[in-house]
């Protein structure tokens, strides 16, 4: 089964994360890492490889040094990694991103595409349903547990009201869960090995996609403003003499809560 | 400006966050709804009282599991007929799937996590909190349609008391959009409110001690009609069901009071409660971070507070 992984790289967690005011971008200047979330993908990957055979690509949209971030998904043991890099691609938005990740998807021809589950950066656990309608395959979201017969894949989840299992003919796009598994470090063999495992960076031209499908111009959300979140206001600290039951109940009576 | 508001729907209810950003809609221009699934005509009716004038409902055998891919063919066909300039969903597993669906067949810009939704001018400007809510970011479109999706909890569902025309459709589905089928659906038992519908949650963290320290949550939340909640650190230990979790790899609350039990602070659990009208925290430790987002911190122990609190409750609801 040929398996292809999006990842993307984020600002490393433990950076301070700004938004540049002139941009109004995140800042991804400083440290890089890959998306925690998207571990759990890759994990996923190298054990159904590992379990049916094939292959495991990493597919990632992003800046040149991403391939940093790369490598330790190659350390992990996926095979290779194909990076679509363009400074013209920078601050895409949902559709433009969708729009790259779909065309270097459909370049690679995979029989199964996973995600993780949300991004570290923009917070948004949307994208896998967009590529999905582009490459017009069917999708599962927040896999908890896979399995895979008779050319389908087999996909339980969580929702709001309980677990759902849903079943869908290859070739499809799925996004997991963080639940899923635990991934790997890398070994020291993994380490040395990825070095040398192939990776392929292309342009937005290479995809055949025009400068006007990517990035800001291919983008149509945009970010107008950025100002302070609004304040909580004061806190009031006690320390429970016995009574402080009673003055969380009055706190709460008074502000009509209860 | 019009709007339409994707309507979810279970046991013949209409869910809150959709109804939420439906009455925001109505408070910014003409709001219309969409209802999907069986029993979508019966259970559309009571959009009206939100302020939808109009709700379409499609009970196609296509959209009977809750899958996203048919929904996007309908809410399509739905979005043709009205003609609205936005389309609002009130995020859930479903109508994230359902919204970035739709976005990428009809090349339209989504915005998501917004915690409110303001007319400057003609434009329609989404206020979106980000980087673990250090940062308002006010975001917009270049164009329609445009989508939205809304944090749950963000907005309230306020009654505007009318009465909306159903209009009942059919849709035709894509290829693709019916190859994912539904093979299980186990509901989950649970006897007070989900923690994404709770007006009151009360969550617990490693302060409790053991697993076991849940069941004092669970009865304050009962006595206050209330929601139990947990952090990731409890989850993963297995102290208490994943579907409570709450923060940055779980689900995002905001409820009227969140009442934090032993729990520290850390910023992934912050993301996801600090939407929450008022927090009460109580932590032995007075260094915990969680004093510095609270609205009312109670350094103490948690074992001697809650069940007072408890019994305080329940005189309270006993005595009114």
């Amino acid at each position: 089964m040929k398996i292809a992984v999006c990842v993307k790289q984020v600002p490393d967690a433990t950076v301070h994360k700004r938004i540049d005011p002139q941009t109004k971008r995140l800042d991804r200047s400083g440290e890089g890492a890959l998306n925690p979330t998207d571990l759990n993908a890759v994990e996923e990957a190298i054990r159904i490889k590992d379990a049916h055979g094939g292959e495991v690509v990493l597919v990632c949209l992003g800046p040149a040094k991403a391939v940093d971030s790369l490598r330790k998904a190659l350390a992990m043991g996926a095979d290779r990694a194909l990076l679509v890099s363009d400074d013209a691609a920078a601050g895409s938005d949902l559709v433009a991103t969708g729009k790259a990740l779909a065309k270097a998807l459909e370049r690679e021809a995979p029989d199964l595409v996973l995600f993780g589950q949300a991004s570290g950066d923009g917070d948004g656990a949307v994208l896998w349903a967009a590529v999905a309608e582009r490459l017009r395959r069917p999708v599962i979201s927040q896999a908890a547990e896979l399995s895979f017969a008779d050319g389908a894949v087999t996909g339980k989840r969580q929702t709001e009201h309980g677990y759902d299992t849903i079943s869908a003919p290859l070739p499809a796009v799925v996004a997991v869960s963080d639940a899923i598994n635990e991934p790997r470090y890398p070994s020291l063999k993994g380490i040395m090995g990825a070095k040398s495992k192939p990776q392929e960076t292309l342009s937005a031209g290479d995809l055949g996609l025009d400068a006007g499908d990517v990035g800001e111009a291919g983008s149509k959300t945009t970010v107008l403003e950025l100002g302070p979140p609004p304040s909580r206001g004061d806190t009031v600290k006690i320390e429970d003499d016995g009574s402080a039951a009673q003055k969380i109940i009055d706190y709460a009576v008074e502000r009509r809560l209860l | 400006m019009k709007f339409l508001v994707f309507l979810e729907h279970h046991e013949r209810e209409l869910e809150k966050g959709g109804l939420g950003a439906l009455a925001k809609a109505a408070s910014l221009g003409e709001a219309e709804g969409v209802v999907l699934g069986a029993g979508a005509a019966e259970v559309a009716a009571q959009a009206g009282a939100f302020g939808a004038a109009k709700v379409y409902a499609c009970e196609d055998d296509a959209l009977a599991a809750p899958l996203p891919q048919p929904r996007v063919d309908a809410l399509a066909a739905a979005l043709e007929k009205s003609g609205a300039d936005a389309v609002l969903f009130g995020s859930t597993v479903l109508s994230a799937d359902v919204a970035a669906g739709l976005s990428a067949r009809l090349d339209a810009g989504l915005n998501w996590d917004l915690t409110d939704l303001v007319l400057e001018g003609d434009d329609l400007v989404g206020k979106r909190p980000a980087l673990g809510d250090t940062v308002l970011v006010d975001v917009g479109w270049t164009g329609g349609p445009r989508l939205a999706l809304v944090r749950s909890g963000a907005l309230d569902a306020v009654e505007s008391g009318g009465s909306a025309e159903v209009e009942t459709f059919q849709a035709t589905y894509s290829d693709f959009s019916t190859l994912a089928t539904l093979l299980e659906q186990t509901q989950e038992e649970s006897s007070g409110p989900s923690i994404e519908d709770a007006e009151i949650i009360v969550a617990g963290g490693r302060g409790l001690g053991s697993p076991e320290a849940f069941s004092l949550l669970e009865e304050l939340a009962s006595a206050l009609g209330g929601a139990v909640a947990a952090t990731r650190a409890v989850v993963d230990a297995g102290w208490y069901p994943y579907a409570t979790q709450v923060g940055q790899t779980g689900k995002t609350v905001a409820p009227k009071l969140y009442i934090a039990c032993g729990i520290s602070g850390a910023i992934q659990h912050k993301v996801g409660m600090q939407g929450s009208g008022t927090i009460v925290a109580i932590n032995k430790d007075p260094n915990a971070p969680i004093f510095d987002f609270c609205d009312l911190g109670v350094v103490g122990d948690l074992h001697q507070i809650v069940p007072k609190l408890t019994e305080l409750a329940r005189s309270r609801r006993g005595g009114s």
